[in-house]
């Protein structure tokens, strides 16, 4: 029962900042809500019983690329200058597509609930586990996407040196 | 869905609720996607897409195919792969601050040349 | 008799080369290659005249002969349009006076219209006159006469509104050409119901006395008159366009806005009378089958005859009078054809009123000329700035004054022959018509020396500079055409042309000769008691009777009820609504095309803008609606 509790309240945590997160006005508070927004999502994981994932999610997600936004911001904008409101056509027609998507979405999931499931409460996933399949070359194991997305994190970083630098 | 309400506090948490929250924070990310001005914003809605994916995937790893692990290096690399992400995109905006001294997304407009 | 497609040729050629001609040419080049062409198809005609009347007997009547016909048009076995050149006493006669008349105003004009711009073109439109006149009368077949019909009322068109830099000069030309261009209507219609009826156009075939021709017609009638009545009627009605008779008579007096020449040429001697020779071209045709007709038209010439001469009275611009007085004389012309009958004596009217034609072309262009000469010399059209020019311009006034003795039908000039004999046969036909006419006759006298006295005689008006007599080159044709005034009233024209082309006498008759003779005098000794000194008569007469002289100089309203009925009634009530519905309705709809693919090209270009969001939001909605389709179906 602790687990439904912890859930609803991560859940809840979830569906309003989001929410508030894309209509706020402020860009930093758009930010911060973004922040509890992955930190309680890397309490979904957690119950979900992938540790190692919640600890990536903080690490990188809040802990790196929230930085990264909010030196963006603060490099773009002035700090307490409000964005303007949009436009009341446009907010409409995104509300409008968004709320249809949700409708058909929810619709889809919850016609199909009856299908059978089992909640399998896992064993504990050890490091040695992960750290096998990640480094492993036979099926199932994730050697080649690994270097791949370091060679991927290179090209960003390139990229992004690149792009940004002072001309 | 009366079973929804049945299993509510019993039981374990129904695999709807993972799916309904995902949901919502993914159609705020769409909302903000297609009604926010400025650039960052856009970028932010584009992080609440690619988490509620990540759930999804954490999710259907769990409920559905307990004994493997694909669902969990697949968020795994979703992270990594967001993160690199995020880091060009914002290069670019920064070089479009100094170009137009202002992000709006009005302003990029060459695509329909 | 080839060579008389010269005569048409030759204009032709004159020109399409004045037309095309570099203004790198001087000027006089126009002028001496005009009148060049002139003299030459002049001399072809006096030839042509000389060899039909010498040769073309045969048992005491002349024949029609065909040098050329054509084929040009073939509509169906029966129905061609042929182009050639029919020569007969009357349009042999009509050569000669046109193209005698063409080169007197060629002559005159070098030096009269010397130094105006457009020189060359007033040449080249001559030209063309002259070629679409000669067309006309050497016609074979009517629908050749309407070509030539049409393209004399374009050169009229041209020739009036020749100062086109002039408002008045344009609207005229407007006038003219659309109100005989009206009447063509009826011309048109008329020819069709003709043609359709004697399955042909050939004036030869018309006029040959067969009957089978019109057999189609006996017993065919619509609303209560024959179909040959309304055929030949409404082929009146063209010719009465053309030769201003009332009411369509409106557009002859503005037309003095086109250079004195011009009206000289077109307006006195050769296209009025187109109408006449129309009638007269198809006169067995009217006899016969339309006799109705033929009364009708006597009674409008003589009621044209009647109002012109009212209103030339009154009038003070000298051209006007002149413009006036023609209309008077072609209704006088009208009246001869109208009381005549075929043959011999019976055909005296037809016989008299083609002798008027000649007659009166000579010296009604001597009057124009001289008009021409007096206003080139004092500058202005109005008879107030005129008076005691005699002693100035000695050789015009003695031509004015020949020409005008010779208009009132004063022995021995030409003017007492022909008229006298369409006053005999007036008399004949019905003597409260022929008092009409001989009183008419009177007018004409009498307006005729008010003009000649209110130029010439009386107290002289201050000019700036005193006029004098006009150059050799004007004085020339004038002593010319004067000179042929005295004589050609002496022609034997009853040897000529008459009605059945066979030969006819003419008598003398004492009794009408002295009648008209006795009025022509009285009124012209009331004209010099009046005007030939300064008297108080005139001013006096005009207070007593001033509602009939504002009227008469109004020329009886005639044109303010055109403009009413053009302008409150049909302008206003019929056109207007038109206008209306085409710019609202048809123009609204193609408009309405056009603006609806602008619009919808404005929205399906704005799919591209080039904005993000806007590319996101149809990609996804387009994606839902695959998912949409292909999960719920």
């Amino acid at each position: 029962m602790a687990e439904q509790i912890i859930f609803y309240i991560l859940a809840a945590i979830i569906a309003v900042f989001s929410i508030l997160a894309v209509t706020s006005n402020r860009i930093i508070r758009s930010a911060t809500y973004l922040l509890f927004v992955l930190l309680a999502t890397a309490g979904l994981y957690v119950m979900l019983g992938f540790h190692y994932l919640m600890a990536v999610q903080i690490a990188v997600y809040a802990g790196g690329i929230m930085v990264l936004f909010i030196f963006a911001i603060l490099l773009t904008n002035k700090p307490g200058e409000d964005l303007e409101p949009e436009n009341k056509g446009k907010r409409i027609l995104a509300a409008f597509l968004s709320l249809t998507g949700l409708a058909f979405c929810g619709h889809v999931i919850y016609y199909n609930v009856n299908k059978v499931y089992t909640l399998v409460i896992p064993a504990e996933l050890k490091m040695q586990d992960i750290g096998h399949t990640l480094m492993g070359t036979e099926k199932y194991q994730y050697l080649l996407p690994f270097e791949i997305i370091s060679i991927l994190l290179l090209a960003c970083i390139v990229g992004s040196l690149m792009i940004a630098r002072k001309r | 869905m009366g079973d929804l309400f049945i299993n509510l506090f019993s039981g374990p948490v129904p695999i709807e609720a993972y799916l309904g929250v995902s949901l919502i924070m993914f159609f705020a990310g769409v909302y903000g996607f297609l009604s926010r001005k400025s650039l960052i914003m856009i970028l932010i809605s584009v992080e609440l897409m690619i988490n509620a994916a990540d759930i999804n995937f954490v999710v259907f790893n769990r409920y559905l195919y307990p004994g493997q692990l694909e669902g969990f290096f697949f968020a795994l690399f979703t992270i990594a792969i967001a993160a690199c992400e995020t880091a060009v995109a914002i290069a670019i905006i920064i070089n479009i601050y100094r170009n137009l001294s202002n992000v709006d997304v009005e302003n990029l407009n060459e695509m329909k040349e | 008799m080839q060579y008389t497609l010269l005569i048409l040729v030759l204009p032709l050629l004159s020109f399409i080369l004045l037309g095309l001609m570099d203004s790198k040419w001087k000027p006089k080049v126009a002028g001496y290659i005009g009148t060049s062409v002139l003299s030459i198809i002049t001399a072809l005609s006096y030839t042509t005249a000389f060899m039909y009347f010498t040769t073309a007997k045969l048992e005491g009547v002349y024949q029609q002969i065909t040098p050329f016909n054509i084929e040009w048009l073939r509509f169906t076995d029966f129905l061609h349009i042929n182009l050639g050149i029919l020569l007969d006493p009357i349009s042999v006669m009509m050569l000669v006076v046109i193209t005698t008349v063409s080169l007197m105003v060629h002559i005159y004009s070098l030096s009269y219209m010397k130094g105006e711009w457009g020189f060359q073109r007033y040449y080249a439109f001559l030209s063309l006159f002259t070629f679409s006149m000669l067309g006309l009368v050497v016609a074979t077949n009517i629908f050749q006469m309407y070509i030539f019909w049409e393209l004399v009322g374009v050169s009229s068109y041209l020739l009036i509104g020749f100062y086109y830099t002039k408002p008045e000069a344009v609207s005229a030309a407007k006038k003219a050409f659309i109100v005989t261009r009206f009447a063509d209507l009826g011309f048109l219609i008329g020819i069709l119901i003709l043609s359709f009826y004697t399955k042909t156009f050939d004036f030869a075939t018309l006029t040959s006395g067969d009957v089978s021709v019109f057999a189609s017609t006996a017993g065919v009638s619509f609303l209560g008159i024959s179909v040959m009545s309304w055929a030949l009627g409404l082929i009146f009605i063209g010719g009465a366009g053309k030769s201003a008779m009332f009411p369509l008579h409106i557009w002859l007096p503005d037309a003095m806005e086109g250079p004195t020449p011009v009206s000289a040429l077109i307006h006195a001697a050769t296209m009025v009378v187109a109408g006449v020779f129309l009638v007269a071209r198809l006169f067995p045709v009217y006899f016969f089958y339309a006799p109705e007709v033929l009364h009708g038209i006597a009674y409008v010439g003589a009621f044209t005859a009647l109002y012109a001469a009212a209103i030339a009275c009154v009038q003070t611009d000298i051209k006007r009078v002149l413009a006036f007085s023609t209309i008077s004389q072609i209704g006088f012309m009208m009246v001869g054809l109208g009381v005549s009958g075929y043959g011999g004596h019976e055909g005296l009217g037809y016989m008299a009123s083609m002798f008027h034609l000649f007659t009166h072309a000579m010296f009604k262009a001597l009057l124009f000329l001289g008009a021409g000469s007096v206003i080139h010399s004092v500058h202005s059209n109005e008879m107030s700035n005129m008076g005691g020019l005699r002693k100035h311009m000695p050789i015009t006034n003695i031509t004015f004054l020949v020409a005008c003795l010779a208009i009132a039908g004063i022995p021995p000039f030409s003017g007492f022959f022909s008229k006298d004999e369409i006053l005999a046969a007036t008399f004949e036909f019905s003597p409260w018509l022929g008092a009409a006419m001989s009183l008419i006759a009177g007018l004409t006298a009498f307006y005729m020396f008010r003009l000649y006295y209110n130029i010439f005689w009386g107290k002289e008006h201050k000019h700036e500079h005193t006029p004098h007599e006009s150059p050799k080159v004007i004085t020339g044709p004038l002593s010319f055409l004067a000179i042929l005034t005295l004589f050609i009233g002496w022609i034997p024209f009853g040897k000529l042309v008459t009605s059945d082309r066979a030969e006819y006498i003419i008598h003398l008759d004492p009794m009408i000769a002295t009648v008209s003779v006795l009025v022509s005098v009285i009124f012209i000794v009331l004209a010099t008691y009046m005007y030939k000194k300064d008297s108080f008569v005139p001013a006096r007469l005009a207070t007593t009777f001033a509602g009939l002289h504002k009227a008469a100089s109004h020329r009886f309203y005639m044109d303010e009820v055109y403009m009413f009925v053009t302008k409150k009634i049909v302008f206003k009530h019929i056109s207007t609504p038109i206008a209306w519905f085409d710019r609202h309705v048809i123009d609204a709809t193609m408009n309405g095309f056009a603006n609806t693919t602008q619009w919808i090209s404005v929205k399906t270009r704005s799919f591209q803008s080039g904005q993000l969001q806007q590319y996101a939001f149809v990609f996804l909605l387009g994606t839902l609606l695959i998912t949409a389709i292909v999960i719920f179906s």
